[in-house]
């Protein structure tokens, strides 16, 4: 059977160098995206799933960062042999990036009309008055409300939600085939972020963008995936379709964050045990250091 | 933070921890944490621009302060007969200046008027600001507001005018100029601490003391004077080395040191005068000499600066 | 369940802030209105609200760290409101706060000991020697080493700086703890620790616990009773067990139905 995927990656491995020694941010990981898919790549802190998708546009710098093996295809190609100015021409028109934090994302100097328009103009080389027009289709591609007079705001003038609506809107104009986004709800109040996460799922059924989306939390990745990938400081330990990983988890890990996670419904079970005694799951090993062995 | 700066960070601290694991009593001593200065003077030596800068202060401050082992001649008198002899003469190897006095002698006593005028001021003025800063900054009252206000006029002139016209009021003389300086300093580094102690009041940790029912002068001085201090003194040994500038500029300008009295700036003058003759040698060296020992001290500024910063610090 | 001797009450509590608008003109900004509830001992009440809602505000002026505008908190029956600050002292021991990010609530360039020390030797009057001693006895219990007593703050990993800021709370035995998010910056894995942690010494030391948070699993998780507060007001208050399955109030199911639970429907747990 053959499946098309929209992104291949292949045995990345990424080092930092640090004064304190070399860190393997990741480690031989194998990621693929499904084409039309929302792929969900979660882990904790440090496990190098922001470093992948960061990876992936090749917007790690050079300093520090070095990608030591592997192969990134994407249409067909590895974007780890390109060159800047191919990746250029690539990120934007063929894959988009929403980030975490939107308020950082958007210049505060420019209004958000402004900076929608000259993504368009860059990309799409058209002259301003269309450039406008599509600006306000994408607008309303992401239900920003009354997108004519929001065009004209600055982005502190507009709440969190708004503005990752704005980030998305951007990250869209170009129709990419690809959307990396980055913890994008993390930042927002819950109500807020099953809007936005809703409008990737709408995004995704309406215009086909495959996305792979990097969170931290197992809620996020069941509301809105079709497939997920588990990692943990550098490794890819559990891959899979999301009811196969949430439902039949077989790495111990994953096992395990999944029963250390406060559920707000809970079973007949969990129901009986008084409140007082009741106790989430525990990683074994030395709890007085965050690198506790997992078990 | 970057997500690369993130990742790095949480790499490091794991490696570190991998290194320190406590598998057993031992482990604690070979884990035992270093005081905080050894590791500011660890992570300044990392800085070898700002190494380098201390080693030539030291030994610029040294020359000065043992000026008549290292040279015979007066810094006053001078043999007229031979002025304006240039670098490399018989005996005075960095040449003589229009009265004929040896170069390299007034440079060495020169620089210790230049360097007094530069350092005492800002060291005076330092725990003034840090008290006007502090008491202003952290309960934003109406005097201490008044009072930032009252600063504020005089950071309306320009610190060189400001010096000059002061100077000019004063007299000229050492003391004199030490006290201008002083003064155009005070809105300067009161500043400073005014706006690190604003900055550091709204943190958790002052909020964490006073859960503890800690009182405003403790709060003030246990918990927000050390973070203002660290912060006032990196603003300090920068302003050390635009005040060496500043000092040699009011005694280029004649209201500085009475001559015959050395110090760079009065040295830099004199030879202005012979600069049109092609003698450049009496301005050149006590004006590279300005510039060298300035930015010597801007770098350390920056090392310190950079010592003192708690997250660089690593053990 | 009897209310008759709540640890903590809250009566008509209202906070009000003067200021001012993009043009410059005066006006208030009612950040909590008129809020009212109890506090049983023993128990973790559950104060729930997004960003905006006030609560951490309500976090701040129940233990005398914000005054209120209006309204009265008591302890044990006694009034905080109003009192001197020297009066207010003798509750403050019984009364603390863990941070949201304890990495900021420690003062960056005093070692964690001897911070957490500090109220036991200058508040308390007690030696040198017994405080360290108290201190050590504290940092082991939270799962700390020794050793970690003269470092600094930024030296420790989020989880870590979490347990400092427990043991900082709990040093002079206090009897009423007021956590405001104290772990949503936290990983999974940490996150499950700190809280386990939490209902041990919950139980060990019979505290009352104030847990502000917008995570509504995690009140699940924690609190008997919660409080919904939205732009200043609470609009419900209620055992947990009833609130959240069969939530009174429109703004009450929002926040539920925007909860994002980590299964698919229909999965078997």
């Amino acid at each position: 059977m053959t499946v098309h995927n929209a992104l291949d990656v292949r045995n990345l491995s990424v080092d930092f160098h640090t004064d304190a020694g070399v860190v393997h941010a990741v480690k031989n990981a194998n990621i693929s995206v499904r084409e039309g898919g929302i792929l969900g790549l979660v882990g904790e802190s440090g496990s190098g799933k922001s470093v992948t998708s960061l990876a992936v546009l090749r917007l790690l710098g050079t300093s520090r960062a070095r990608i030591t093996s592997g192969e990134i295809l994407f249409r067909g190609e590895n974007l780890l042999t390109k060159s800047d100015k191919e990746m250029r021409a690539i990120r934007g028109p063929h894959i988009g990036l929403v980030s975490q934090n939107a308020l950082s994302a958007l210049d505060p100097s420019f209004t958000v009309g402004a900076q929608l328009i000259e993504v368009i103009r860059v990309h799409q080389g058209v002259d301003k008055a269309t450039a406008r027009t599509k600006a306000l289709e994408a607008l309303e591609l992401v239900a920003l409300p009354d997108p004519k007079r929001r065009m004209k705001a600055y982005p502190h003038e507009l709440s969190g939600g708004q503005r990752q609506r704005v980030v998305i809107a951007i990250a869209l104009s170009c129709r990419p085939e690809l959307l990396l986004a980055d913890e994008p709800t993390t930042a927002l109040d819950a109500t807020v972020q099953k809007q936005i996460l809703d409008l990737l799922i709408t995004i995704n059924s309406e215009l086909g963008t495959s996305i792979l989306l990097v969170t931290h939390d197992f809620g996020v990745v069941a509301h809105v995936c079709t497939d997920v990938t588990v990692m943990r400081r550098g490794d890819v330990l559990e891959s899979g379709t999301v009811e196969q990983v949430l439902n039949r988890p077989q790495h111990p890990y994953t096992q395990g964050l999944m029963r250390a996670v406060p559920r707000l419904h809970l079973n007949d079970a969990t129901r009986s045990v008084p409140r007082a005694d009741r106790r989430l799951f525990e990683f074994r090993g030395d709890t007085t250091k965050e690198n506790a062995d997992v078990a | 933070m970057s997500v690369v700066t993130e990742a790095v960070d949480a790499g490091r601290s794991l490696l570190r921890a991998n290194r320190s694991r406590a598998d057993g009593p031992g482990a604690a001593e070979a884990d035992a944490p270093k005081p905080q200065w050894r590791l500011a003077v660890r992570a300044f030596s990392r800085d070898k621009m700002a190494v380098v800068s201390l080693i030539i202060l030291v030994l610029v401050a040294l020359a000065a302060i043992f000026a008549p082992l290292l040279t015979p001649y007066s810094p006053v008198a001078g043999d007229p007969v031979e002025r304006l002899a240039g670098v490399g003469t018989d005996g005075h190897f960095l040449g003589l200046d229009g009265q004929g006095r040896d170069i390299w002698t007034r440079l060495l006593y020169g620089g210790r008027n230049s360097l007094m005028v530069a350092v005492v001021p800002v060291l005076v003025v330092f725990p003034l600001a840090l008290l006007i800063g502090l008491f202003a900054g952290f309960q934003r009252s109406r005097a201490g507001e008044t009072l930032m206000r009252v600063l504020d006029v005089l950071f309306a002139f320009p610190l060189v005018l400001l010096a000059i016209a002061l100077s000019a009021v004063l007299g000229a003389g050492l003391g004199n100029v030490m006290l201008a300086i002083g003064i155009t300093l005070i809105p300067y580094m009161a500043r400073v601490a005014y706006t690190a102690t604003v900055q550091e009041s709204s943190k958790d940790y002052l909020e964490a003391a006073r859960a503890y029912g800690a009182n405003p002068l403790l709060l003030m001085f246990r918990e927000l004077m050390p973070n203002v201090v660290v912060q006032l003194l990196v603003y300090a040994t920068t302003l050390c080395g635009l005040m060496i500038v500043v000092a040699a500029g009011l005694s280029f300008l004649g209201v500085g040191v009475i001559p015959p009295t050395p110090d760079w700036g009065i040295m830099t003058a004199d030879g202005k005068n012979v600069l049109l003759e092609g003698i450049y040698h009496v301005a050149t060296i006590p004006g590279l000499l300005i510039l060298v020992v300035s930015l010597a001290f801007n770098l350390i500024g920056d090392g310190v600066r950079d010592a003192l910063d708690p997250r660089k610090q690593t053990s | 369940m009897s209310h008759d001797n709540p640890l903590i009450a809250v009566s008509e509590l209202k906070k009000v802030f003067a200021v001012r608008d993009e043009n410059g003109k005066r006006g208030e900004f009612v950040a909590v209105d008129s809020i009212s509830f109890t506090i049983e001992r023993g128990e973790t009440f559950g104060l729930i609200g997004e960003s905006g809602s006030g609560k951490t505000t309500t976090g701040r002026m129940v233990l005398g760290l914000e005054k209120p505008t209006s309204g009265s908190v008591t302890f044990g029956g006694n009034e905080l409101v109003g009192l001197s600050d020297l009066d207010m002292r003798r509750y403050r021991h019984h009364m603390q706060m863990v941070f949201q990010d304890s990495g900021s609530a420690f003062n960056p360039r005093r070692s964690v000991g001897a911070q957490i020390a500090y109220p036991l030797k200058h508040f308390q009057a007690a030696s040198a020697a017994d405080a360290r001693k108290k201190t050590l006895d504290l940092l082991d219990r939270v799962g700390m080493l020794p050793s970690h007593y003269d470092r600094y703050i930024h030296e420790f990993s989020g989880g870590q700086r979490q347990r400092l800021g427990i043991a900082r709370a709990l040093v002079t035995d206090a009897d009423f703890v007021v956590l405001d998010e104290p772990t949503a910056a936290l990983d999974v894995s940490v996150q499950a620790q700190i809280l386990n942690l939490l209902k041990d010494l919950q139980r060990e030391r019979k505290l009352t616990m104030l847990l502000i948070t917008h995570n509504l699993a995690l009140v699940e998780h924690m609190c008997e009773h919660a409080g919904v507060l939205d732009d200043g007001r609470l609009v419900e208050v209620g055992p947990v067990d009833r609130l959240l399955s069969n939530p009174g109030t429109a703004i009450t199911r929002k926040l539920v139905d925007a909860v994002l639970e980590p299964e698919l429907a229909g999965a078997a747990r």
